[in-house]
């Protein structure tokens, strides 16, 4: 017995436009919409709409023996709200058959679960709100963005009330185990499914590569490894992005013809079945263990994080993304948390990439830059200008109490002696040390004064911007400017 | 090999070009004497003692005494006649034209006692003597286009005698070398010369001329600098260059931008400067040595090349092999082959300008450019373009 479980993936990022560094403080106007309006429609016209009604037709002709599963993010489904509705409908039809199954994730298609457990909830909790919302339906089961996994992230799956999570099946974390069989995660009571990389890329990245021993792939070939599989596996999880139908894959090459002759072909095996995420975890019982300690993800060979935080600048625009969450939280404006969190959209690390540039390949599917440098340069400028949006939003939120001296145990003792009560004595001090001590303090890695004003001050606003100072002059007109402030 | 310029004597690109490709070609066991004036004064080239110590093919250097040098307009070439005063003792009348004559004649006594397979002739100066050469040998002609008055000028005051010179070498040649493909084009477009008869080939940099470097020089260790380095002609945009300057110093205060090379356009450059209000910022080296370009390109933040038509542009492969972060316009050849580096459009100053800037303010993206921008082109030696020029020859010789 062999149950194939079949999981879309539909997204797109609400990509910025070229923004340049003049604009900061003056344009607010982050994103490409007319771009990003048209390549919804695009796709949409190319695969939502033709590959929704195949499907449809597949579930009736099959008196609803096959089954299929979608993940949407939060910034595809307002694409498609504002400029393709017919796709939601048809979503609603596909879920009311009762054969398609739909999954939550992250509102952004963030990374959030890397660097903020917090925000990652947030995101996940407006996820199961707007497919609650949109559909009725309430998820079950986890995929995280570009099925970036870890153990951690599994229990973040399981406190949400998660009953499985969806992972890439990589040969790293399986070593000689097959993803063929439901796992549970270590330190868990969930369950997970593995992605069989194997036949799902063979339709995902390999059905129109003509220089493949395998082309053209057949819907009957294609059933004959699924049925290979009887006697040493239970699922087989295919688990692709729903643009590979049409998309990524053209008509032309006959991908849909693929998908309509597919389930009848598998089904011709007696011992062959359709199920959703929710069907296989009450059908099958874990296997084993499996204990992934640091992040996979489905993405390039890797399998890891490097296609979003693989360089520099990469890891430098997320840190400085990130580092804003508590003034976001505290800023109480909406639309500039709805900026910032489209911001965290993974997409726009992913054009950063320069692990393939030479090469040209997928990083290069609807990326609006020209160059990882281009895609860098316009998402900093934009992060500045959230930045100083933040610093008026915040300007009204300030404590006098900040100015007090903090309790005896608690002061800064700089490494020159000096011992540090309050603000003023800060800046006074920022005045006289040498640059060697202000220096041994304030490093790429860490700056003590900043984490002493955000963890025993309390004033996030300033500790953000004395994270950045390299200069002790600088940090003095800072500490002063905002002392005025907190004074008035 | 027939040229205007070989190193150490040289004023920009065509004599390293020249010279990389000769020392390519020799390391494949191609035989050449390569014909090239020299001004009188300047150090004799003892690169021809290097070529021939290298001993794997054979290279001749032949010196014409002129005063003929690359880059000249006839309006150069009269007032550096005045400033030396007459010591140049021209046999063809005191003009660049007399000087061009007098290498095309000199060209063909050599033809006749010399004994070659194919002449190979770069750039105009020498367009004239290589079919000369040809007539004399009945051997096939190259031409390698390497710059064309359409560049040199913008299109702007173009000199008629020049582009005839270039248009009839073009049409006389068997074959054209170009360096790139958007010279190609314009050679297509404006020469009228049919595309299957043009190559390219593009040119190259050897990583390890470039190892030993000298520590970089400090303006004010606060300041970041930003570099323009070529010739101060129109061709190659400086005033592009001193608009964004204004743009970025409005911005940020904390950058100076220098103007490293010599060229008709200084003094517009230093006045345009100074009505911007942002003199103080802006330093003219005038001419810089070899050695002088290079601590200047350790010590820059960015290099800018804003060439508004440049055919391809050796100063940027120098800049990524040195390290430095490059930002090169789209007008230029040699982005055909570069990926690591910023493109701009070169009339699009606030562009340029937000370049600089998030080079200067964002760390991460100057270090990737730097180190990308190495590793792009510490491989692209001389021994590819060679590799191409030796299988023109052999089609064209039926080898």
């Amino acid at each position: 017995m062999v149950s194939i479980c079949m999981y879309f993936q539909l997204h797109q990022p609400h990509r910025l436009r070229k923004y340049s560094i003049f604009e900061i403080g003056k344009s607010r106007n982050y994103f490409n919409d007319p771009k990003n309006e048209k390549i919804v429609k695009k796709v949409a016209g190319k695969c939502y709409i033709p590959a929704n009604q195949t499907i449809l037709d597949l579930i009736h002709s099959t008196d609803g023996k096959f089954k299929a599963s979608f993940s949407m993010s939060g910034t595809i489904l307002e694409q498609l709200e504002a400029h393709v509705p017919e796709v939601i409908e048809s979503f609603k039809n596909l879920i009311k058959t009762g054969c398609v199954e739909i999954l939550d994730e992250t509102y952004h298609h963030s990374l959030s679960s890397v660097f903020n457990q917090d925000e990652f909830k947030e995101q996940v909790g407006m996820h199961r709100k707007k497919i609650k919302n949109m559909f009725g339906f309430i998820p079950q089961v986890f995929r995280n963005t570009e099925l970036i996994y870890s153990n951690e992230i599994a229990k973040l799956a399981e406190d949400m009330g998660y009953q499985a999570v969806l992972a890439e099946g990589a040969d790293k974390i399986l070593d000689w185990r097959s993803s063929n069989f439901v796992y549970t995660p270590v330190g868990t009571k969930i369950k997970l499914l593995l992605k069989n990389h194997k036949l799902s890329d063979d339709i995902a990245f390999r059905f129109g590569d003509m220089g493949w021993e395998e082309y053209p792939l057949t819907a009957e070939k294609f059933a004959q490894w699924i049925s290979a599989v009887n006697g040493n596996g239970e699922i087989i999880n295919l688990f692709m992005d729903y643009e590979t139908f049409g998309e990524h894959q053209w008509e032309e090459k006959g991908i849909f013809n693929f998908l309509k002759a597919l389930p009848s072909e598998i089904l011709k095996h007696p011992d062959n079945n359709f199920v959703t995420p929710m069907d296989a975890i009450k059908k099958f019982e874990p296997v084993a263990e499996l204990d992934v300690p640091y992040h996979t993800s489905w993405a390039d060979i890797e399998r890891d994080l490097s296609a979003w935080l693989g360089n520099n600048m990469q890891t430098q625009a997320a840190e400085k993304l990130y580092e804003l969450t508590p003034l976001v939280t505290r800023s109480n404006n909406p639309e500039l948390i709805r900026d910032w969190r489209n911001l965290q959209t993974s997409d726009h690390f992913y054009y950063m990439c320069t692990k393939w540039f030479n090469d040209g390949d997928v990083h290069k599917y609807f990326n609006p830059f020209d160059s990882p440098y281009e895609a860098f340069i316009s998402f900093m400028n934009i992060l500045n200008d959230v930045r100083l949006r933040l610093r008026e939003a915040n300007i009204m939120a300030t404590e006098k109490k900040w100015l007090n001296d903090v309790p005896q145990e608690n002061m800064f003792w700089i490494k020159d002696g000096t011992g540090i009560r309050n603000m003023a004595e800060l800046s006074a001090s920022f005045r006289t040390m040498a640059n060697e001590t202000y220096k041994h303090h304030a490093t790429a890695e860490r700056n003590d004064f900043a984490n002493w004003v955000k963890l025993v001050v309390g004033d996030e606003v300033l500790a953000t911007n004395l994270q950045n100072c390299k200069r002790k002059i600088m940090a003095a007109k800072l500490v002063e400017e905002r002392i005025k402030y907190l004074r008035q | 090999m027939l040229g205007w310029e070989f190193p150490p004597v040289s004023r920009g690109g065509l004599g390293r070009a020249c010279h990389g490709l000769v020392h390519g070609l020799a390391k494949k066991g191609a035989e050449i004497t390569f014909v090239v004036p020299v001004f009188p004064g300047t150090k004799k080239g003892k690169g021809v003692k290097v070529v021939s110590a290298c001993g794997v093919g054979k290279i001749k250097l032949k010196e014409i005494i002129s005063g003929l040098s690359p880059y000249e307009t006839d309006e150069d070439y009269k007032s550096m006649l005045n400033y030396k005063g007459g010591n140049i003792k021209s046999l063809y009348g005191r003009s660049l034209w007399g000087e061009v004559e007098r290498f095309t004649k000199n060209v063909a006594l050599i033809a006749e006692g010399e004994d070659f397979d194919l002449i190979h002739a770069h750039d105009w100066m020498a367009f004239e003597a290589g079919i000369k050469a040809k007539e004399i040998s009945g051997k096939p002609l190259i031409v390698q286009v390497h710059s064309t008055e359409i560049d040199r000028t913008g299109a702007n005051g173009v000199n008629q005698r020049v582009y005839d010179t270039e248009r009839r070498g073009i049409h006389m040649a068997d074959r054209v070398i170009t360096v790139s493909e958007m010279e190609k084009d314009r050679i297509v477009h404006h020469y009228g010369a049919p595309k299957e008869k043009i190559d390219v080939v593009y040119n190259a940099i050897n990583a390890e001329e470039h190892k030993n470097f000298s520590r970089g020089l400090h303006i004010d260790k606060h300041k970041k600098i930003v570099l323009f380095l070529g010739r101060v002609t129109i061709q190659k945009g400086p005033d592009y260059f001193i608009d964004a300057a204004k743009k970025v110093l409005d911005y940020n205060k904390d950058t100076v931008f220098v103007v490293a090379g010599s060229g008709d356009m200084t003094s517009r450059l230093i006045e345009q400067a100074s009505h911007l209000g942002i003199s103080d910022r802006v330093f003219f080296t005038g001419y810089i040595s070899d050695e002088e370009i290079q601590k200047l390109m350790k010590s820059a933040s960015v290099l800018v090349m804003p060439s508004i038509s440049e055919p391809f542009g050796i100063v940027a492969l120098e800049a990524m092999l040195n390290r430095v972060p490059l930002i090169v316009s789209k007008q230029s050849g040699v982005v055909e082959v570069i990926n690591h580096c910023m493109k701009v459009d070169f009339w699009d100053v606030d562009e340029m300008a937000n370049k600089i800037l998030a080079t200067l303010h964002y760390d991460p993206l100057g270090d990737s450019l730097s180190e990308n921008g190495y590793m792009d082109v510490y491989n692209m030696n001389w021994d590819y373009p060679a590799e191409s020029c030796k299988g023109i020859y052999e089609t064209m010789l039926g080898l």
